[in-house]
């Protein structure tokens, strides 16, 4: 990976574009802001990895990108946009044209996200003769080779199986299956593999990277597993209490963090961080979205937060080499003059 | 009712009947049973003229005789034959009762997944009235529907269809609440289906369940509310017999001729046990997680 393309790109090459994003939900306890002023563009057969724990605003962000957030409880500024088409504020009707056809989402659960009360195939075929109007045994015929093209054994077999018949990783497959039904030029998925074991989610990783690559389909990877993101993305964006973090390649994200939080999660995950006895922790936990600290919200488990990161937030500005980060240190990060040491658990 | 505590019944060449006979339904031996009952039950609703002749046919002379073998269930006070009237109150107390279910259903059921999908001022809104309704006691709502209407079978059926409407839309709703967290319905709105779509197409089907059992339920409490309805003389109106009201003409010569009191409490007890059975039945061979066990 030779070119940066860490930046915002030029609007001309983006497939989707956000900018300065904020969801804003109304509870009872008073507004909270779940996610705060995100920006990113993803091209067309680009892989993005959303990287970030509970509550940072990933799953958010997809869904506001969806439109699936309840409009009665939120709200949503900012500006999305695919293809140049303005998604915020579409109305409902002209939405449910893009869902699906232009943008798909897999979800998490492969369990509960297909209707147990209908065959894997019937299920497929609806979106298909939802969308496209096409007969009844056209749609059986496509969903048969989309069965075979997310490698489903027997996929004559499989139409006609319910949920309960099928396990985890075929399940998955299924739901791929159903979100590819449509050609969508975008397919967000949302923590695919975190309910299947180890086994079945190098499987269906390798799925998608077979899918992203042979369909010129962008992939918005949702996950907390920086595992998954280095296996799968060119890019990622972590994202920490609905800010952006840091956004940078892969690879010299993990080998050289622009981002203290960035850091502590790369030292502490066992497939990134060098053999160690002990693996260090992030001290702490994430702030809650409805009270987040003044200043950088990461300041409080922070070990290099200076009395500046408690009082004023960190814009995220642009490196020389096009990486962004938001921290007032970054440059010392990457000069490697900070070090930054984690409390190690004993 | 888990399948390993019945005998298995293997068929060597499993044709149509064979199926059948191994779907949950026959392989369960308490709704066979219920099967057994409901289906003379069903032939006195629709052809009595099969098994009984003029229920209205009095005979002074041969008052409250016990059984006989020509009155197999004896007579009543006005020497009617108890057997006739038994055959021919099962029109008014089950059709009666099934339409009450019917109508709590055809309203209740797009209450509940309305209020249970939408959430908010359309839930409130719906439940309140519910919740109104349900703070009467259901006789006597019913009772007072029929003081304003007029007596009769058709107001009281009306009247009890409208007072099993608040039990229906709750249970409805519960469901669709647990329904609409899971991730199907979210998958759905990411594939650009429409809330009516999803409510009308993937959410209601997985209701039948519930909703079987429920009418199960509310249809043996109906056949109880209308036969008391009857008793106390709202219901249907004599000489045309029907179980409650039997019940309540019986219940003067309770000790002296106990045989139409006991037949026609039998009767409702046969029907409301058949009812249940059946109905247990049904909601195993809806679902297909349970279909194929």
């Amino acid at each position: 990976m030779t070119a940066m393309r860490a930046g915002r790109g030029t609007a001309g090459d983006a497939l989707l574009s956000v900018h300065a994003l904020e969801v804003e939900f109304r509870t009872s306890a008073g507004p909270v802001r779940a996610v705060n002023g995100i920006s990113f563009d993803i091209a067309a057969g680009e892989t993005i990895g959303l990287v970030g724990e509970s509550g940072s605003g990933k799953s958010v962000t997809s869904r506001a990108i969806m439109g699936l957030l309840p409009p009665k409880t939120s709200t949503i500024l900012g500006s999305v946009t695919l293809n140049g088409d303005e998604l915020v504020g579409l109305p409902e009707k002209t939405y449910r044209k893009i869902r699906g056809e232009r943008v798909a989402m897999v979800f998490q659960d492969p369990l509960t996200a297909l209707n147990p009360l209908y065959k894997a195939g019937e299920q497929v075929a609806e979106a298909l003769r939802f969308h496209f109007g096409v007969s009844r045994s056209e749609a059986s015929a496509r969903t048969r080779d989309l069965f075979a093209d997310v490698g489903l054994p027997d996929p004559d077999g499989v139409v006609e199986k319910y949920p309960h018949e099928l396990s985890g990783g075929m399940r998955q497959r299924v739901l791929i299956a159903m979100a590819l039904a449509c050609e969508p030029q975008l397919l967000i998925a949302d923590e695919p593999t975190t309910a299947l074991d180890v086994t079945i989610q190098a499987q269906i990783l390798e799925l998608l990277r077979d899918l992203v690559r042979d369909r010129g389909m962008a992939l918005l990877l949702i996950t907390h597993d920086l595992g998954v993101v280095r296996e799968l993305c060119e890019r990622a964006i972590v994202l920490y209490a609905g800010r952006i973090a840091e956004v940078a390649p892969v690879e010299s994200l993990f080998a050289a963090p622009y981002h203290p939080y960035t850091a502590g999660l790369a030292a502490s995950n066992p497939q990134i961080a060098s053999r160690r006895a002990r693996l260090p922790q992030i001290p702490g936990g994430p702030p809650n979205p409805a009270s987040v600290p003044p200043g950088c919200p990461f300041s409080p488990r922070c070990p290099a937060a200076l009395d500046r990161c408690r009082e004023e937030v960190p814009p995220l500005v642009a490196s020389a080499d096009g990486r962004l980060a938001a921290c007032h240190r970054t440059a010392e990060l990457a000069a490697g003059t900070l070090s930054l040491d984690w409390e190690v658990p004993s | 009712m888990s399948a390993e505590e019945l005998p298995r019944v293997t068929f060597t060449r499993p044709g149509r009947v064979g199926r059948l006979a191994s779907s949950p339904l026959a392989r369960n031996r308490a709704s066979i049973i219920g099967l057994l009952i409901l289906v003379p039950l069903l032939v006195m609703v629709f052809f009595p003229f099969l098994l009984a002749g003029d229920p209205n046919a009095q005979n002074l002379s041969q008052s409250l005789q016990p059984p006989s073998p020509e009155h197999i269930l004896g007579t009543d006070k006005l020497g009617r034959d108890v057997w006739a009237r038994i055959v021919y109150g099962a029109r008014p107390t089950l059709l009666g009762a099934f339409v009450v279910v019917l109508i709590s259903g055809v309203i209740g059921i797009p209450l509940g997944l309305l209020a249970g999908y939408r959430g908010g001022k359309t839930e409130a809104g719906i439940m309140r009235v519910l919740d109104a309704l349900l703070a009467f006691p259901a006789l006597l709502l019913a009772i007072l529907v029929v003081a304003t209407f007029g007596r009769g079978l058709g107001t009281v059926v009306v009247a009890l269809g409208v007072i099993y409407v608040p039990a229906m839309a709750r249970l409805v709703r519960s469901v669709t609440l647990v329904h609409a967290r899971l991730a199907y319905v979210d998958a759905g709105r990411a594939l650009g289906y429409s809330d009516r779509r999803i409510m009308l197409r993937h959410i209601l089907p997985n209701l039948v369940a519930a909703v079987v059992v429920q009418s199960t339920i509310d249809l043996a409490y109906a056949i109880l509310d209308i036969a008391a309805l009857s008793f106390l003389g709202l219901g249907q109106q004599p000489p045309d017999p029907d179980w409650g009201s039997m019940l309540a003409d019986a219940r003067s010569y309770l000790l002296q001729a106990p045989w139409p009191a006991l037949s026609a409490g039998f009767a409702i007890m046969l029907a409301v046990i058949s009812v249940n059975l059946v109905g247990d039945g049904l909601r195993a061979q809806l679902d297909p997680r349970e279909r194929e066990r």
